[in-house]
């Protein structure tokens, strides 16, 4: 079945695969910590039970979503070994104390406060269990610094030399950690959590509005706070984030014209005025757009604001250096197309907001739920735009991916390929299902904070659930 | 060449003791987790399981990140160690990390679920699974890899031996008598006679499984033999099983006794004499016969980098780690912490 695939192909998309799911996780989880302390601290400053009830409502979803990240990190974690043997070995010197940093500045961090943040506030107090709270956010703030900064290095290494042995060294270590990329990526990269976050927390609070609304009831407080936070941070953020990316996309032009080439889809290098494909169909093989539909000049103007500059094709990549067209091509504009979508959304709440009817908007509502996980779309699209746009490459022109692999026999890879397929559908997908579950309760406003009056959630578990293979004692 | 890029054997012994710690503490701490999963299905369901997995609610996914630390700290000081060695135990690799995707979600699963038994089941299976793997994963680069160049050469079923299948019951045994000895600590009443009942069995496996292991390892290469039965090997490795076997009857008079730290102390001691065991056989090889922990070191520049790290900010974590273990000590009821 699988003699007609390579092991490099089946290796490349084993990591498509487990950094995808992966990244869904760190995509909310690190939003979402941050609006947790900013909920525990407006209760801490105001004493409003409100707050405090949707600390614990979004805590419980946390929990599940922070818990499924950790379990697939690890799994990249051992993945560049496991299947990435010749990246691992040649690019280790350099990559590696980065996320060594990153475990022991931001895992430790996370994991060793979450326990007092999920089950400590009765244990320690408000005031330090807020302070668990803010480290358990900055820890997921951390994480994504040094994790960016690790890719961004892959795209656009500097501070480095490469020894007789094949190795890549640092030369420079501050050279490594600022490159240039790093910077555009994770304000692009973080943004786009909050983002994501947001919009995920507008669409519970809009889903309970439409709900109130038809069954005749008035919203909760809880309800509409967490609404009119989260579009609020939609129009804030979806601007500040079509700015980000669009430095980063200049940023990308200076030092890897080749990817911008490819998700631009020019093929074809121009003296001045490039037009601005919107779509078209890539071929690779004849090098050609076709059915394209482009608007003249705009591409110079976009990227470099100057109508008479230069862009260049991929006419002027050599063959085995260019990426496949169709993944950053695609991905790109489906990125680019929510992003419309997003700024839409945002300017609708603040216009609704602006005329005292953010509650009753409905269509807004219908759209802010439609657009519940759009962010999760737009960020992995980002990625594949960025990773794919990398291609031929694992460290960009300079370390090829084929030559990147473990020395493996196909089925090895394409086995644990299928077992990940297999888990990560059942167990992640069991796992939102919990959070959808918990997303179609309302907060609870029963949740008065400890040493007050509280209903405790105890689950529902029958004393004696049935084990199926008890064992004799 | 650059200055500064050339391994330093000095940093390099510093950092294979970091990573000789890091994988320990993992050892020690995941160790009673997993047992606690291993023993799940003698458990009782309900009141014996809820207060089981209550006493290490708050401090498993800290003592996971251990196992990061210790894989993220060979990729990082030992890179080509960590590119030899991960292909080369590819299939029980990928086995660990499945069972400890399990392993992990079923603590917030069980919790939102009607269907408890099969959350329950999941605990167990991940659990056994990772300690297995991880089990295998030890006995299959005690008994060597081939190498070719910087890269694995050999087979990806050449993991799968008898000693590496001994190796594998073995960390199942001995996590599961870290568990037991666990919960006699931080349990009271029926759970914690259980323990008792259970840590007599482990305690039993654990000390025969020792002796299988240490008897068979010397056997794997002549190099191990001569470590451990010709001089001036002999010096350094004599006093380790010696101290094992008093260690293994101290604890069997702990249990007898009805102590309630001790037993779980004990435990701990006899890991790290097997651990030291380990450590006799395996240094200084990185890849036991191929790679010396001085080959397979980074750059000079990038040990130095992150032992600033390490210098600041792991007594930082263990100071937060020891706090959150004090903040969740004490004995723990049915009810736990939610």
């Amino acid at each position: 079945m699988f003699d007609d695939v390579s092991a490099l192909a089946l290796a490349r998309f084993q990591f498509a695969f487990t950094v995808s799911f992966h990244f869904i996780f760190p995509a909310f989880s690190i939003g979402l910590a941050s609006y947790l302390a900013v909920l525990e601290g407006l209760w801490l400053k105001t004493g409003r039970d409100v707050y405090l009830q949707l600390f614990r409502y979004w805590l419980k979803i946390f929990a599940i979503a922070f818990g499924m990240g950790v379990v697939s990190g690890i799994v990249m974690a051992y993945q560049f070994g496991a299947n990435w043997a010749a990246f691992s070995d040649k690019a280790g010197p350099v990559i590696g104390p980065l996320m060594a940093y990153e475990v022991l500045s931001a895992f430790f961090l996370e994991s060793g406060f979450l326990g007092v943040m999920l089950f400590g506030l009765d244990r320690v107090g408000k005031k330090l269990h807020f302070l668990a709270t803010c480290l358990v956010a900055i820890g997921t703030t951390i994480s994504a610094f040094w994790i960016i900064v690790v890719n961004s290095w892959m795209q656009t290494p500097q501070g480095y030399a490469i020894a007789d042995n094949g190795q890549f060294y640092a030369t420079d270590w501050l050279a490594v950690v600022l490159n240039p990329s790093m910077p555009y990526r994770l304000a692009h990269t973080l943004l786009g959590a909050y983002l994501t976050t947001a919009l995920v927390v507008g669409a519970v609070g809009a889903y309970h509005l439409l709900k109130d609304r038809k069954l005749g009831r008035s919203a909760q407080p809880a309800t509409k706070i967490m609404f009119a936070m989260a579009m609020g941070m939609v129009a804030i953020t979806a601007p500040l984030q079509v700015l980000a990316g669009h430095e980063h996309g200049v940023n990308t032009l200076k030092h890897q014209p080749a990817k911008i080439a490819a998700m631009e889809g020019h093929y074809e290098s121009h003296d001045r005025a490039a037009p601005l494909i919107l779509f078209g169909v890539p071929d690779d093989a004849n090098q050609v757009m076709h059915y394209k539909l482009e608007v003249p000049a705009l591409g110079s103007l976009v990227l470099q604001h100057d109508i008479e500059a230069p862009t260049m094709g991929l006419d002027k990549v050599a063959p085995e250096n260019r990426a496949k067209v169709a993944f950053p091509f695609y991905a790109f504009r489906v990125m680019v197309g929510l992003g419309v979508l997003m700024l839409l959304l945002g300017g609708w709440a603040a216009y609704n907001a602006w005329r005292g009817r953010l509650f009753d908007g409905v269509w807004q509502q219908r759209l802010a739920l439609a657009m519940g996980p759009a962010g999760f779309v737009a960020v992995l699209a980002g990625w594949i735009t960025t990773e794919t746009g990398r291609q031929p490459f694992t460290v960009f022109g300079l370390l090829r991916t084929a030559e990147s692999a473990s020395p493996l026999a196909a089925p090895a890879v394409a086995a644990s390929l299928i077992a990940f397929i297999i888990v990560y559908f059942f167990v992640f997908g069991v796992g939102t299902w919990f959070i959808i579950k918990l997303m179609g309760t309302e907060p609870n406003p029963e949740d008065k904070g400890p040493g007050k009056e509280q209903t405790v959630d105890v689950g529902s578990l029958p004393p004696d659930a049935p084990f199926g293979f008890q064992l004799a004692e | 060449m650059v200055p500064g890029i050339a391994p330093d054997p000095t940093l390099t012994l510093i950092w294979a003791g970091i990573i000789g710690i890091a994988i320990f503490i993992y050892v020690v701490t995941d160790g009673f987790d997993l047992g606690i999963g291993i023993l799940f299905p003698v458990l009782a369901p309900g009141g014996e399981r809820e207060t089981a997995i209550a006493t290490i609610k708050p401090v498993w996914d800290a003592n996971q990140t251990w196992l990061v630390l210790g894989g993220g700290g060979v990729f990082a000081a030992f890179p080509l160690a960590y590119a030899i060695l991960m292909p080369a135990v590819y299939a029980p690799l990928i086995a660990m990390l499945l069972g400890l995707i399990f392993r992990g979600v079923a603590f917030k699963y069980r919790a939102r679920t009607s269907r408890i038994w099969l959350w329950d089941f999941a605990f167990f299976a991940g659990s056994t699974l990772a300690a297995f793997a991880q089990g295998v994963i030890l006995g299959a680069v005690l008994q060597g890899v081939k190498v070719a160049g910087r890269s694995y050469a050999g087979g990806w079923w050449d993991w799968l031996s008898p000693f590496s299948l001994l190796t594998g019951v073995s960390v199942v045994a001995a996590y599961a008598l870290l568990g037991a000895c666990w919960l006699i600590w931080r349990t009271e009443g029926g759970v914690q006679d259980h323990a008792y009942r259970m840590a007599g069995q482990a305690g039993a496996a654990s000390i025969a499984a020792i002796g299988a292991v240490s008897l068979a390892t010397p056997f794997l290469n002549h190099d191990y033999f001569s470590r451990w039965f010709e001089a001036p090997g002999l010096y350094y490795s004599a006093p380790v099983p010696l101290l094992v076997g008093v260690t293994a009857l101290l604890f069997i008079r702990a249990l007898r006794r009805r102590a309630e730290v001790a037993p779980f102390v004990l435990a701990e001691l006899l890991f790290l004499l097997t651990f030291m065991g380990l450590g006799v056989s395996i240094f200084p090889w990185a890849v036991p016969g191929q790679v010396t922990i001085w080959q397979a070191a980074t750059a000079a520049n990038a040990q130095a980098f992150m032992l600033v790290g390490v210098g600041v900010l792991l007594p930082v974590i263990l100071c937060y780690t020891a706090y959150g273990y004090w903040l969740f000590g004490g004995k723990v009821g049915a009810e736990g912490y939610a």
